[in-house]
């Protein structure tokens, strides 16, 4: 294990951030913390990095107990949401910062900068200040800058959270390929589900304080812990106590007596899935997603009655507390 | 950066507000000119009469006979005492009250402990407090009679009625200009440029040297302008803790009321005008720095 937390608990004054948290994460992986706003997740993500202290349990990086240690000293690259740039450095010396504070000559200093601006793909801006850049090139500085000083872990907070949608998507799948390349064991925060589905290949998911699965992204999804993760983790429709996903919803073309008929209310087209709003007899809304093809197909259109069938519904006990 | 997310948008309201505008503006532009000429008039008019006609006054009687009582004036041996004694207080109680101002500005914005409201209060308690009162309560606690000027006094240091006493005067009058300037920008600046700094191995004085300091550093700078140019006039308090012995303990504005008195009008004057010059540069140097950084203007990056 790379990064363990056991059994650590934060409050501020009366609202706990986090309520008895453990995690593990092994050496190299790429792991989302996901979790609604208050989650604690960010919490937990600083409390990793020693910027802010547990009021009990212990953080273990590397097999050594961190805990009691600054930030200075854990070794861990940390890139904060808003990216905290130097605003007086340019970006050469933002990323040197590091560096330059452990005295290292400057012909180092100024190869590994170059290298690292490289691999970010920052080449060519080192002379310009943050002022001048846009918020996907400040963000990889800030991940440059937290690189450059090798560090053992690699902690990101809400790291696309600030980027309008096109640039997001690129930062993630460059991300992903970044950690294969440099395999520095990743934590990041994310509300995203998506986000985390997309990137990680862990997911933590949070809620409250406290953890609610732990898993790799099809776990979590096909066989969620809880009420919980499978409303949050994927679309899903809730009826009565079952959960359905709505691509499990099945719109049948003849009722052979065991399925439900239900009302189309609404048709609506999203490129290549299209989503069916549905009322049952009782009164519920559901809707169920399909390709365009089988909407073409069955000519799906409002105002239709058709028939349905609910497979697979996913029942959870009582959450224990 | 954001290209794609605005370039699309032709709905905007930009060429139809343009259009609806025509009928009967001409009239309201022209009454909505006289009102700002008014205003502008009514601003410059009140400080020309409270501010730059008595200056302008000052500068045109010391120069009504020419140059040379002017440079008697400035030579005189009392003059240039009283001109170096206020350089070297001023020398002395700007930094301290640098030092300290930054030091408390630190305290209030980024710790956490009791009593901070009063320590915001005691920092304002300067402003409130009139000069006179200052330097009364000096001269109580610090002279002859005071608790600590017996303790000091058998030791060898006189505070009251030398230039230590009129030090400690003049940096208390002077001593909320860099805290109160310097706080509001470091609460802008945050806390997370500092965290990134821990982040990456920095100590906390390599972070304030490297960091906070730069990230400051322009409060400061004003703060510093104005704690001058305050230190630079102060009369009241230092005039009570001087015991303004001529060419011993005569600050430039001491100077300046004793010879007023004397009926020197030329020695008042010049000394003045002095003292005028010497806050017009402290204003100016502020000026041309703060405007060295604007002028980095930031092109934001396609």
């Amino acid at each position: 294990m790379a990064i363990e937390v056991q059994n650590v608990s934060k409050h501020f004054g009366t609202f706990t951030a986090l309520d008895d948290v453990s995690i593990g994460v092994s050496d190299g992986a790429l792991t989302a913390l996901l979790g609604p706003s208050g989650s604690g997740k960010s919490t937990l993500l600083r409390i990793i990095a020693g910027l802010e202290t547990p009021d009990t349990g212990e953080v273990v990086i590397d097999g050594e107990h961190v805990t009691e240690r600054p930030a200075r000293t854990r070794g861990v690259g940390f890139v904060f949401q808003h990216y905290a740039p130097f605003k007086h450095m340019t970006v050469h010396n933002n990323v040197a910062f590091g560096l330059s504070v452990r005295k290292r000559p400057k012909p180092e200093i100024d190869a590994r900068v170059k290298e690292l601006l490289g691999l970010v793909r920052l080449d060519g801006l080192a002379e310009r200040y943050p002022s001048q850049l846009s918020g996907g090139q400040l963000q990889r500085m800030a991940l440059a800058r937290a690189l450059a000083v090798q560090p053992n872990v690699l902690l990101l907070d809400e790291p696309f959270g600030a980027l309008d949608a096109q640039v997001r998507g690129e930062l993630r799948e460059w991300l992903r390929r970044l950690h294969d390349e440099i395999h520095v064991t990743t934590i990041f925060v994310t509300h995203d589900q998506e986000e985390a589905m997309e990137v990680a290949e862990q997911i933590v998911v949070m809620n409250a304080g406290k953890i609610e699965q732990a898993g790799t992204p099809r776990e979590l999804y096909e066989t969620p812990a809880n009420e919980f993760v499978m409303s949050f983790i994927g679309p899903v429709n809730r009826i009565g106590n079952a959960f359905v996903r709505p691509h499990d919803v099945q719109l049948l073309a003849e009722n052979d007596g065991s399925a439900t008929e239900a009302l189309i209310k609404r048709v609506v087209h999203l490129g290549f899935e299209v989503r069916v709003e549905l009322t049952l007899p009782d009164g519920r809304d559901i809707w169920a997603q399909v390709t365009r093809a089988e909407a073409e197909e069955r000519e799906l259109s409002e105002g239709q009655i058709l028939a349905v069938r609910l497979p697979r519904p996913r029942v959870f006990s009582a959450q224990a507390a | 950066m954001s290209a794609e997310g605005g370039g699309a948008l032709a709905l905007s309201p930009a060429p139809s507000g343009r259009v609806a505008k025509p009928r009967g503006t001409s009239r309201a532009d022209g009454s909505a000119r006289a009102r700002r000429l008014g205003l502008r008039t009514v601003a410059l008019g009140y400080l020309a009469l409270l501010l730059l006609a008595p200056v302008a006054m000052i500068f045109y009687r010391t120069f009504e006979h020419g140059l040379s009582p002017v440079w008697n004036a400035i030579t005189a041996p009392n003059a240039q005492s009283a001109f170096w004694l206020s350089i070297e207080i001023v020398a002395i109680a700007v930094p301290l009250n640098t030092v300290f101002g930054i030091g408390i500005a630190l305290l209030m914005e980024r710790g956490r402990f009791r009593g901070k409201a009063l320590l915001g209060m005691l920092i304002d308690l300067p402003f409130a407090i009139s000069p006179v009162v200052i330097g009364l309560s000096l001269v109580l606690a610090y002279g002859k009679t005071g608790w600590l000027g017996d303790w000091l006094a058998e030791r060898g240091i006189q505070v009251i009625f030398s230039v230590p006493g009129m030090v400690i005067a003049t940096a208390i009058v002077s001593l909320p200009f860099v805290a109160r300037e310097t706080m509001p920008v470091l609460r802008e600046l945050g806390t997370d440029a500092e965290q990134a700094a821990s982040t990456l191995g920095a100590s906390g004085w390599q972070t304030f040297w490297r960091i906070t300091l730069p990230g400051i550093r322009w409060g400061v700078v004003y703060g510093v302008v104005l704690t001058t140019a305050r230190a630079l006039g102060e009369f009241g308090a230092v005039s009570i803790v001087s015991g303004r012995i001529e060419g011993e303990t005569q600050t430039l504005p001491l100077y300046v009321q004793a010879r007023f008195e004397n009926f020197d009008v030329t020695g008042a004057y010049t000394a003045a005008v002095v003292l005028a010059i010497l806050a017009f540069a402290t204003l100016i140097a502020m000026n041309l720095l703060t405007r060295h950084t604007r002028g980095k203007t930031a092109e934001v990056a396609a």
